[in-house]
């Protein structure tokens, strides 16, 4: 055995002075941002916080696209945060673009509204490992303590209640009145208390993900933007050949995050290996002069919840709550991909109800349910009932590798001209629709899922 | 273009690798797998089908992703754990 494995309990983390056997009010697993959001939160309130981090440091473990939308929701914890934070730039463009293997058709959106080009700003791009860092250096700040290269392996039950973490080394029982789960994605601390199963192969997407270094002066200039401005592209359609699933490409200050994201169970369906596509989108017209001169800095790789509300687990157990992507709180509507600002606001939620069973000396289910109220007022539970109907329908087929497809190739023919005679735009598309064998009354139905999903 | 290949991807990851592997791959039972979905979607590209009908498995370059535990048909095929606190990936710039 190395000498690494048996680090006594206090030195294994700088961080960290207290004896294990000493009591906490809260214990949060995992140092993303929902369990920097929730140690912050619950020690401003003077509770005794432990946050537990399996990483090196936090963020160590973490991937994301990454533009951070949470920016005004993080302004309320920590006022104009961004002037402190590690942020790469803010967004003030956003480009949709349907795909087929040849051509794109994008809506291209710019805006120079208070909204997106002044605090708080509409977001930001980020780097996970810098960001996160500094985020749970902000709940340290506030007294929380910072425990990290611990993995905690379970949790410990007495009477039917959760009353304290296992961690991953001798005597490594650690002891709180409330346990706030935030290990994200492949959640073992819920599945181990009984509140989650194992997860589908269709509710899980991968990503992969490569940061590309590229000059500051490069990026300013190819992707039009001026200072700190900074813009996010999304993508749809051939680009994942028949994998169900998107790409991004965010520019950062002096590089660009680019990577695909595939469905599981369609990944295993298609036999394609996820780097492959990596390249495959890389490689496209639309895409590779953006990319051009970029020097692969990192590759990286992690699982995003994406079913919604048709995942969630139970949320409370007397004694424990759920948050983050281990809630499966990650918003993936084919028009953006959302898990960071709801990590931070059900990290927030689940710290409200953390001090208020405090408070209240319960740390019973009912009290504890506190959590599921706040979840309303704090928009987790109001943005994905609202948005129920996307998931699903976002990963339909037609939608994601025909319609794409179809529209960029009639978007083609439209704009065209090669002598021929110039058809109106209804003719075209049901010229097109026939080459495609899509049937107008799957149309209707789509356009009737869109509806439902997007418009009302 | 900023093509590279995979081995050129895996360079830029920084990986502290443990003397134990924190996923065990049992052979025997791959051999009867017909589906070898971890093959595909490991982005590590850590499963490499063999001749005789198995699978072999490095743990080393583990991303800690879950993707192969979740495709895994076979019941007690793989035995997956996160490496032990501070050992495995630690990613720096995503
Ligand atoms: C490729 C990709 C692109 C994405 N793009 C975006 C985007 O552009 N915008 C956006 O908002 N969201 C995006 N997301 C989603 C976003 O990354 C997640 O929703 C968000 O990270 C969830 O935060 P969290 O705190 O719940 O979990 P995580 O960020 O996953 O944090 C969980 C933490 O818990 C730790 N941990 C896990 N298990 C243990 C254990 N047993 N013991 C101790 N510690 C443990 C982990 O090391 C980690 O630090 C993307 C995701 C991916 C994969
Ligand atoms: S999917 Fe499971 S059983 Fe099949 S080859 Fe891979 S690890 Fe073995
Ligand atoms: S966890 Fe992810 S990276 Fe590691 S072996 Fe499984 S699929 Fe590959």
């Amino acid at each position: 055995m190395s000498p690494d494995h048996s680090r006594s309990f206090v030195t294994a983390a700088s961080d960290m002075t207290t004896p294990p056997d000493e009591h906490f009010d809260v214990i949060v697993v995992g140092a993303g941002p929902a369990g920097s959001a929730a140690a912050l939160v619950a020690a401003r309130a003077g509770l005794k916080v432990l946050l537990v981090e399996r990483g090196e440091y936090p963020g160590a473990k973490n991937v994301s696209g990454a533009c951070f939308y949470g920016s005004a929701v993080l302004n309320e914890l920590i006022p104009n945060w961004w002037e402190k934070a590690p942020v790469e730039r803010y967004v003030c463009r956003r480009d949709l673009v349907l795909m087929s293997e040849t051509t794109a058709v994008s809506m291209d959106f710019r805006s120079a509204a208070a909204g997106y080009v002044e605090p708080p700003y509409n977001a930001f791009t980020i780097l996970r490992p810098k960001f996160d860092r500094w985020f749970a250096a902000q709940a340290e700040a506030a007294g929380a303590f910072l425990l990290t290269s611990t993995v905690v392996d379970d949790v410990i039950k007495e009477r039917g209640r959760v009353v304290g973490i296992k961690v991953r080394r001798e005597h490594g029982e650690v002891r709180g009145d409330v346990v706030i789960a935030c290990d994200g994605v492949n959640s073992w601390l819920a599945k181990k208390a009984g509140l989650q199963r194992d997860l589908h192969d269709h509710e899980v997407s991968l990503g992969v993900k490569e940061v590309l270094g590229l000059d500051e002066a490069v990026i300013r200039e190819r992707f039009h933007l001026t200072g700190n401005e900074g813009v996010a592209y999304e993508y749809v359609g051939a680009v994942t050949q028949d994998v169900r699933g998107g790409a991004f490409l965010y520019t950062n200050k002096s590089s660009l995050s680019v990577g695909i994201i595939g469905q599981v169970s369609s990944l295993v369906e298609a036999k394609k290996r996820p780097y492959d596509i990596l390249e495959h989108f890389k490689s496209h017209p639309a895409v590779a002069p953006l990319v051009r001169g970029g020097k692969l800095r990192e590759y990286s790789a992690h699982l995003i919840p994406e079913a919604g509300w048709k995942m969630m687990p139970q949320l409370v157990a007397p004694g424990m709550l759920i948050a983050g992507d281990a809630a499966g709180f990650c918003l993936a509507t084919g028009l953006y991909i959302e898990g960071i600002n709801y990590a931070m606001q059900s990290g927030i939620a689940a710290a409200k109800a953390a001090i208020h069973a405090c408070a209240c000396r319960d740390f019973g289910k009912h009290t504890l349910a506190r959590y599921t109220e706040l979840l309303w007022p704090h928009n987790v539970f109001t943005d994905f009932r609202a948005f129920k109907h996307a998931p699903g329908f976002v990963n339909g087929n037609r939608l994601q590798n025909l319609y794409p497809d179809l529209v960029a190739h009639g978007t083609e023919m439209l704009f065209q001209v090669n002598g021929q005679a110039k058809q109106k735009i209804l003719p075209l598309s049901f010229k097109v629709m026939r080459q495609y064998k899509v049937k107008s009354r799957h149309v209707l139905s789509d356009l009737y899922k869109v509806a439902r999903a997007y418009l009302w | 273009m900023v093509m590279t290949t995979h081995e050129e991807k895996m360079h830029t990851t920084r990986f502290r690798v443990d003397d134990k592997p924190h996923i065990v791959v049992d052979p025997d039972k791959c051999k009867t797998c017909s589906v070898r979905a971890c093959v595909y979607v490991c982005p590590a590209n850590l499963f490499v089908p063999l001749g005789d009908g198995s699978v072999l498995f490095n743990y080393e370059q583990c991303f800690e992703c879950g993707t192969c535990f979740i495709v895994c048909s076979k019941e007690g095929a793989l035995r997956w754990d996160y490496p032990d606190g501070g050992y495995g990936v630690t990613f720096r710039e995503s």
